[in-house]
């Protein structure tokens, strides 16, 4: 490595020396393209700034001016917190960073020319690409539900829904029935759907108390947490929330809010459909083929693209390593390996070879009281992806308002360290 | 790079993406990135978690050890800490101890 930072050294002194600077820069900086301004791709963003000293230019594509959060967005859908605590800007990573933003969107990627194209009829050059896409939902795999969103929310991306989903509780008569669907696992944030029924369970106790909250789960049981929400929801909820596992839901009726499960049919005042999940569709830019026709394969110790070149994938839109769950905070954690392979990569140094990963999820079982799980992943060079560390990580053992507010610290913490 | 073929060679070496620093980044630099998301860039908490920047390294040291022990209760850090090897936990406290409080990175 001492040879090659002299070569490098040696290299920009005969640049210089031989008089290149009529053709513009001595040595043109590295330019990485960052789709998508969600946990991953904004932290990506920072941190490629800050570990390369501002020696890389940055790009970072969004197509949203605002940055809004899904993690708390439950506690707004369930009236315990603004839209304004969530929501937050990319001036951080402009201003303080040198982070180019562009709020536009990605139309075309070609690999071979390294080139990006936006909506805009901009192209730009990459020398590497990061794409933090998200999850796109396939809304068509159940009967009725395309292009009802407005009638049957999802709330499963922060923002409008979010607040259409509040209206709609607010507006739901007492004795009304809140029906919330599960997908299949594998989705977006394993216990959300989970921390939505209780904080929709807290809405009604206080305002509704006559209301249902019916959690319809395509899954054979409570995908995460389930002890500690099971014992929240018995001690706080008993005559509110109904939890049926195993309900896979097969079509709905958007004019009168039925639900048409596989055994069973269910009318509700406010249906909240959260539909079954895959890569977000700027993946399918890069030509790379989606493993089960739904998540990008990546290798786990650059979060390169393993059948696409120079090109890296992160955050919820990946075919995850072993018990890594799909949360911003493991995006965030994702992303800062990948801006450090990128780093290394593009100053043809090998890669960190022992990366480390780490998830904290906190969930709500009321607006007073969270809990949490925790993992530690480390990179395991002969199984070439991320294990979970044995030993490590855990449950809490009870929820408490002692994390409800950790779970505040939390947030104000991993907002920043992604966005200022 | 093809387009640019008929330049000289010392010039298209010029044209390669520049390798800034061309030194591997700092392995406790990056295990300390994994305890930002709740500490803070660089140990420097925005509130509500202790900052860990510029805390002495035996001191931060001792802390995990009693977090893993069991012997200084906890919610959540008895089980992250676990987590990593001494020798990562050493990377990591190292790491924090060189960042000033302030903003600013020390190097």
């Amino acid at each position: 490595m001492t040879n090659r930072r002299h070569f490098l050294a040696a290299m920009g002194a005969t640049a210089a020396l031989a008089g290149c600077a009529p053709l513009g820069k001595s040595a043109r900086k590295a330019h990485v393209v960052v789709v998508g301004g969600g946990f991953g791709g904004a932290t990506a963003a920072k941190y490629l700034r800050l570990w390369s000293d501002g020696s890389v230019r940055v790009t970072l594509i969004e197509r949203n001016a605002q940055f809004i959060s899904c993690p708390m967005s439950n506690l707004v859908i369930g009236g315990a917190q603004s839209m304004s605590h969530i929501t937050h800007d990319y001036a951080g990573l402009r201003d303080a960073h040198g982070v180019r933003v562009v709020h536009d969107t990605v139309t075309a990627i070609d690999p071979a020319t390294r080139e990006v194209r936006l909506a805009s009829g901009d192209r730009l050059r990459y020398d590497r690409l990061l794409l933090s896409p998200g999850i796109d939902f396939l809304p068509e795999a159940i009967e009725g539900l395309a292009g009802q969103e407005d009638r049957i929310p999802h709330a499963w991306k922060a923002g409008a829904q979010t607040t259409l989903l509040h209206r709609q509780l607010a507006a739901m008569p007492d004795g009304g029935v809140f029906a919330i669907h599960i997908p299949k696992a594998p989705f977006r944030c394993p216990p959300g759907p989970y921390e939505r029924a209780s904080l929709v369970a807290d809405y009604c106790r206080r305002h509704k108390p006559r209301a249902k909250v019916l959690v319809l789960d395509a899954n054979a049981d409570i995908q995460s947490k389930k002890g500690l929400f099971l014992a929240a929801w018995s001690e706080r909820y008993k005559d509110i929330i109904e939890y049926r596992p195993n309900n896979q839901l097969l079509a709905v009726d958007a004019a009168t809010r039925t639900a048409v499960l596989e055994f069973d049919e269910v009318k509700a005042d406010v249906l909240n459909v959260i539909p079954p999940q895959r890569a977000g569709r700027a993946a399918d830019l890069i030509g790379s083929r989606l493993t089960n026709d739904r998540w990008v394969a990546v290798d786990w110790q650059t979060a390169e693209v393993a059948d696409v070149p120079h090109v890296h994938v992160i955050g919820d839109a990946t075919l995850s390593a072993p018990r890594m769950p799909k949360s911003g905070h493991m995006a965030n954690q994702q992303a800062k390996v990948a801006a450090a392979a990128i780093l290394h990569l593009l100053a043809d140094l090998p890669p960190n070879p022992a990366p480390v990963v780490m998830n904290t999820c906190y969930s709500y079982v009321g607006r007073d009281s969270a809990m949490h799980v925790a993992s530690v992943h480390r990179f395991d060079a002969a199984e070439h992806t991320f294990v979970p560390v044995d030993g490590a990580g855990g449950l809490s053992a009870v929820a408490s308002p002692a994390e409800a507010t950790a779970a505040q610290a939390w947030a104000r913490n991993i907002w920043a360290d992604t966005l200022a | 790079m093809k387009r640019i073929a008929p330049l000289t060679l010392v010039c298209l070496w010029a044209l390669a993406p520049a390798a800034h620093a061309s030194n591997a980044l700092d392995a406790g630099r990056l295990l300390a990135a994994t305890c930002a998301n709740c500490h803070g860039t660089d140990g420097r908490s925005v509130g509500g978690t202790e900052s860990l920047a510029g805390v002495p390294g035996d001191k931060l040291l001792r802390k995990l050890a009693a977090f893993t022990s069991g012997e200084k209760p906890a919610t959540i850090m008895h089980q992250i800490a676990k987590g990593y090897t001494p020798e990562q936990l050493a990377l990591i406290a190292a790491y924090f101890a060189a960042q000033r409080p302030d903003a600013g990175v020390a190097r």
